[in-house]
């Protein structure tokens, strides 16, 4: 088995590594979840979907920023627009179709189509400009989403869908429901969302973005980051390809968005904001750019993390920023790195048995 | 040297897990949540658990960090000092008081509401803000945890849930009990909102005075809005009231906007009347704040931290000693929660022994007969009807001379 | 008339965002990186000056300058301690070190001080004000002085950069690090008085954003820092007097959109106005389009 580990090319490796990772983990909790007198704690528990829907958002957002070299800043629009427009989608049917999967799956897809066609008409602007400029842009769309859907008012009767924007001015028939209510966010009767959904959702995420990755599309992505102009010399529209990245990055938040709304009794649009797109972004950061089983283990873990330190109770956010701060310091000045290198070396000298997938 | 970066997440994992377990021994400890205060005085949980070995644990969720903390902080000293006095008094009834940060967000109520569900809560305070307190008020429902809170006041809180109780007006009997008292009290012919566009409490609350004004014929000749990210500026809205001719503001808002909007308005010369709700009570012990700005503010609040009241005295003197500062409305709702729980478990004969679902049930019953004289209830009492929603008069007030006067 | 009361006060606002965009513009010149902590910087400074004045009833320019000594000295110390580890790294890694700064710096405002917002003495009254056309037009003091302030900080920084040693210094590190170390430049040195002198801006943007606005709270330095990071962009980041157009045509936009479209989509109108700028000038209105090396 180990022999064999070693001879796959290490992109394999690491893809193998990632899709044990998550299987292994949904496995171990489903089983503490089945057997076990009181599963994983009420805590976890009710942690399980948000931490699904985050691995989905750092998996998205890492193929934005770790494959596709671009900064976004505003990637909690998309999973905004994903949970509005999915959550909406999902309570409109709830009357029509009583089977609850099949209506989270259409509301997913709903929601990933939603915030696909929004991340092309963003990206056509966006994608034009480089660096620090595309990511400020970012960050703006990102505000723009929040006041727009922040005002958004969407319910539906025996009439059809009503729309008004900035102001109530919907008078329902008796029996109509709200789908979105401007400020006040959405309400969800039922939490439709389940663990197996979201454990389904990271499969996907994960598959479609390693198929994307090792494909033809995925290395043009890869070449026009790496050098946009020797890219293009070559013949790569780099342009087109950044927007595939994007736009199914997109996607993907969207999906999430849908998951993570249909898990929640509420929410409002401002839990989008830039502390959002930016814990995401922390997510795919600490986990390493372009690495994917990194971002599953930094989104788990940051998530659990902040509930982990409640007993800090007010120092818990002080601790998170100096934790934050140490841990960027050490996996990223040449010192450290040299000194945690050597402990690293010094490991794997004394256990040269133990070297499998996990430690390339 | 991607062993980095594993070693890192390792360290990140070792950490989380030593905290972990730091935390299962120093529990006890920790029931109580640290405050300000909680070092000068034998904190609450102690003389509960110490006293008989038998108390309520009543847990509640609110922001204790970030830009909400003001509120959270503010329920949860108010109970922490009813808890005392309740646990001093060395009565049937204790409680041991838990409450746990939820940054003013749903998701994380949702995991604090847990955490206090996994300590064993058996009562619940609820959440002290309006979103949060939608998704824990579920839970509540669903796991059949009676709550009471002192302030998440959207009709969506209690609505369909038979265990869910107010200590708050709901947003809109505010908005109705304001359009009815300036209208009945001629207050003003040409009436101008500034609300919060972002936020259920003042949304909820404007909705409903919008639709009682035109009912009663009471003139808006307008409105104007803003939200969290824009809330350092006003000289846009307060011109907008000033073109539209307005006399009277009606400022469905918390007093920290309220304040500005004052100052702003009289740096233009411009002198409308202003008239709050319950959210302007605590304008005036902003530190620095020049209360001549206040002067002739009118609002609808039911609590009065200046009242004679000997019970408001007692409190406002204990709150300023321990924490420094001047309570404000959220405080003494939660202090009135923890004494309407004792008041309804005391009627209902409930005992620290009894499951959270058995309370549950013995309290949907009591809490609708009750009658509570807290300090929120102005004389006449507290109430309750079966729906959850509170009754108990709202109180108008002028600011006069930096003081508030009762105005009938 | 109405139009000129919006116009100055979005002046006013805008001159607010300038001082705090040209902070946000040095340091970015000069360690190309996007320092989301200069926010809090000016919460820190207008904590200090707020209890300088109210608390030790000190005068206000005491205030004032023991607001820029303390926030000079935090500004180099975050620097020092944890940008300068970080010199080698990528940006990326720099941008998540300067949020946790952040998130540190406005928890640990919130551990000393309390989330109870405090009600800043404005270093003129608010009410002083001059009255134009009969009274139908009035200018605040206040706004007469952070114009000002703005301006004499724009010149100030345009001569310091432009004639003296350090400024020359600051350029060349700015152009190129490895060829400024072979000339001789300190390059460590330069930057943390780079980050020295922002921070010092930050403390004066503090003092006259609170004296307008009066309630300071530990959150108070988080959106006028992302609104001065966009005019920063907006002006073309790098660029002095960038800054200054962008903060004011920001706080002016800001204003109008308010007055005449929407209060709700204020901030949507800004960055829509952001995008669009972009789109027309990739690098900004006044920031230079760097050719791409081959």
């Amino acid at each position: 088995m180990s022999k064999k580990l070693r001879q796959m090319k290490r992109s394999t490796r690491s893809r193998v590594f990632t899709y044990a990772l998550v299987i292994v983990a949904f496995v171990v909790i489903q089983l503490l979840r089945t057997f076990k007198d009181g599963g994983v704690g009420s805590v976890l528990e009710g942690q399980l979907i948000p931490i699904c829907a985050y691995i989905v958002m750092a998996l998205a957002l890492n193929l934005v920023v770790g494959i596709s070299g671009e900064l976004s800043l505003g990637h909690a629009g998309f999973m905004s627009i994903g949970a509005f427009a999915g959550s909406a989608f999902a309570i409109a049917l709830q009357g029509i179709m009583p089977l609850s999967p099949l209506r989270l799956a259409l509301a997913m897809v709903f929601g990933a189509i939603v915030a696909a066609v929004l991340g092309f008409l963003i990206g056509v602007p966006v994608l034009r400009l480089n660096g620090d400029y595309l990511a400020i842009v970012t960050l703006a769309f990102g505000e723009i989403i929040k006041s727009i859907v922040t005002n958004i008012y969407l319910a539906m009767d025996g009439k059809g869908l009503h729309f008004s924007f900035l102001n109530d001015t919907i008078e329902l028939e008796d029996g109509g429901v709200e789908l979105i209510r401007g400020p006040m966010g959405v309400m969800n009767t039922q939490r439709i969302s389940t663990f197996i959904a979201g454990f389904v959702l990271v499969l996907i995420a994960l598959t479609v973005i390693f198929n994307l990755v090792n494909s033809r599309t995925g290395r043009a992505i890869m070449a026009a980051r790496d050098n946009r102009i020797a890219a293009e010399s070559v013949g790569i529209s780099v342009t087109k390809y950044k927007m595939i990245a994007f736009v199914v990055s997109a996607a993907l938040a969207g999906a999430a968005g849908t998951l993570y709304g249909l898990s929640q009794t509420t929410f409002v649009a401002t839990k989008f904001d830039f502390n959002t797109s930016i814990l995401i972004l922390v997510f795919v950061v600490l986990g390493g750019l372009g690495n994917m089983w990194g971002s599953v283990i930094a989104a788990a873990a940051l998530t659990i993390l902040p509930e982990a330190l409640r007993q800090f109770s007010e120092l818990r956010m002080l601790v998170y920023a100096i934790v934050l701060i140490l841990v960027m310091i050490a996996t990223n000045n040449p010192t450290m790195r040299s000194f945690f290198g050597r402990i690293g070396d010094k490991l794997r000298r004394q256990a040269p048995e133990q070297k499998g997938g996990a430690a390339q | 040297m991607k062993k980095l970066r594993i070693l890192s997440l390792a360290l990140a994992g070792a950490l989380c897990v030593s905290m972990l377990a730091g935390c299962g021994s120093s529990d006890q400890g920790s029931a109580n949540t640290p405050a300000a205060g909680g070092e000068t005085t034998p904190a609450g949980t102690e003389t509960g658990s110490t006293a008989t070995g038998t108390a309520f644990k009543l847990g509640g969720t609110g922001p204790l960090t970030g830009g909400a903390a003001i509120y959270g902080l503010a329920a949860q000293r108010g109970a922490q000092i009813a808890v005392e006095e309740i646990n001093a008094e060395g009565g049937d009834i204790q409680f041991e008081l838990r409450y746990e940060d939820d940054v003013h967000v749903a998701e994380t109520a949702v995991n604090a509401y847990n955490t206090l569900k996994e300590w064993g809560m058996q009562i619940s305070l609820g959440s002290v803000t309006s979103t949060p307190g939608i998704a824990t008020s579920v839970l509540n429902f669903e796991d059949r945890i009676f709550a009471l809170t002192p302030s998440a006041s959207s009709p969506d809180v209690i609505e369909g849930k038979d265990n869910v109780f107010q200590m708050c007006f709901s947003d809109p009997n505010q908005g109705l009990a304001s359009a009815q008292y300036i209208y009945e009290q001629g207050l003003g012919e040409k009436v101008f909102i500034i609300w919060k566009n972002d936020d259920v409490y003042s949304t909820g609350i404007k909705d409903q005075f919008v639709a009682e004004a035109e009912a009663l014929g009471l003139e808006v000749v307008g409105d104007a809005t803003f939200t969290e990210d824009t809330q350092n500026d006003f000289t846009v809205q307060v011109s907008q009231a000033q073109q539209a001719g307005a006399d009277l503001i009606f400022l469905p808002i918390y007093y920290q906007p309220a304040s500005l909007i004052l100052s702003q308005a009289a740096a233009t010369g411009y002198t409308p009347k202003f008239f709050g709700v319950d959210g302007m009570d605590g304008i005036l012990t902003m530190d620095g704040f020049d209360p001549a700005l206040a002067e002739g503010v009118m609002l609808l609040t039911p609590f009065n931290a200046d009242s004679d009241d000997e019970a408001t005295q007692n409190f406002v003197s204990k709150y300023q000693e321990l924490y420094n500062e001047t309570p404000n409305q959220f405080a003494a709702d939660a202090y009135d929660c923890v004494y309407a729980y004792k008041l309804a478990l005391e009627t209902a004969g409930c005992t620290p022994d009894m499951s959270a679902a058995d309370i549950c049930d013995a309290l949907i019953e009591v809490f609708p007969t009750i009658t509570l004289t807290g300090l929120t209830g102005d004389g006449a009492g507290i109430t309750w009807d079966s729906t959850g929603a509170v009754s108990k008069s709202p109180k108008g007030m002028i600011i006069e001379n930096g003081a508030y006067v009762g105005m009938d | 008339m109405v139009f000129l009361n919006y116009l100055i006060n979005g002046i006013s606002l805008g001159s607010i965002y300038a001082i705090i965009a040209l902070g946000y513009t040095m340091v970015y010149g000069i360690a190309k990186m996007l320092n989301f902590a200069h926010g809090d910087v000016i919460m820190v400074g207008s904590y200090i000056c707020f209890f300088a004045v109210s608390a030790y009833q000190l005068p206000t320019v005491v205030g004032i300058l023991l607001a820029m000594a303390v926030c000079t000295v935090l500004g180099v110390v975050i620097e020092g301690l944890a940008y300068k580890p970080l010199r080698q790294a990528g940006s990326l890694a720099v941008l998540i070190t300067a949020i946790g700064v952040s998130y540190f710096l406005q928890n640990a405002a919130q551990r000393l001080w309390s989330s109870n917002p405090k009600i800043f003495p404005p270093i003129v009254p608010r009410e002083w004000s001059i009255s134009l056309f009969d009274g139908q037009l009035s200018i605040s003091v206040l706004t007469i002085i952070t114009i000002a302030a703005c301006i004499v900080i724009m010149l100030g920084l345009t001569f310091f950069t432009g004639k003296t040693k350090m400024g020359k210094a600051m350029r060349a590190c700015s152009e190129d690090k490895a060829a400024a170390q072979l000339m001789g430049i300190n390059v460590n040195r330069t930057i943390s008085m780079t980050f020295a002198i922002g921070s010092a801006l930050a403390a004066i943007a503090g003092v006259l954003l609170c004296s307008a606005y009066q309630t300071l709270v530990p959150t108070t330095g988080s959106m006028p820092g992302i609104k001065a990071f966009t005019a920063a962009v907006f002006g073309g980041i790098g660029s002095i007097p960038g800054a200054l157009l962008g903060g004011l045509l920001l706080g002016v936009i800001e204003i109008l959109a308010g007055g005449y479209i929407s209060t709700q989509l204020q901030n949507a109108i800004v960055f829509a106005v952001l995008i669009v700028v972009l789109l027309v000038k990739p690098a900004g209105l006044l920031g230079k389009a760097v050719r791409e090396k081959v």
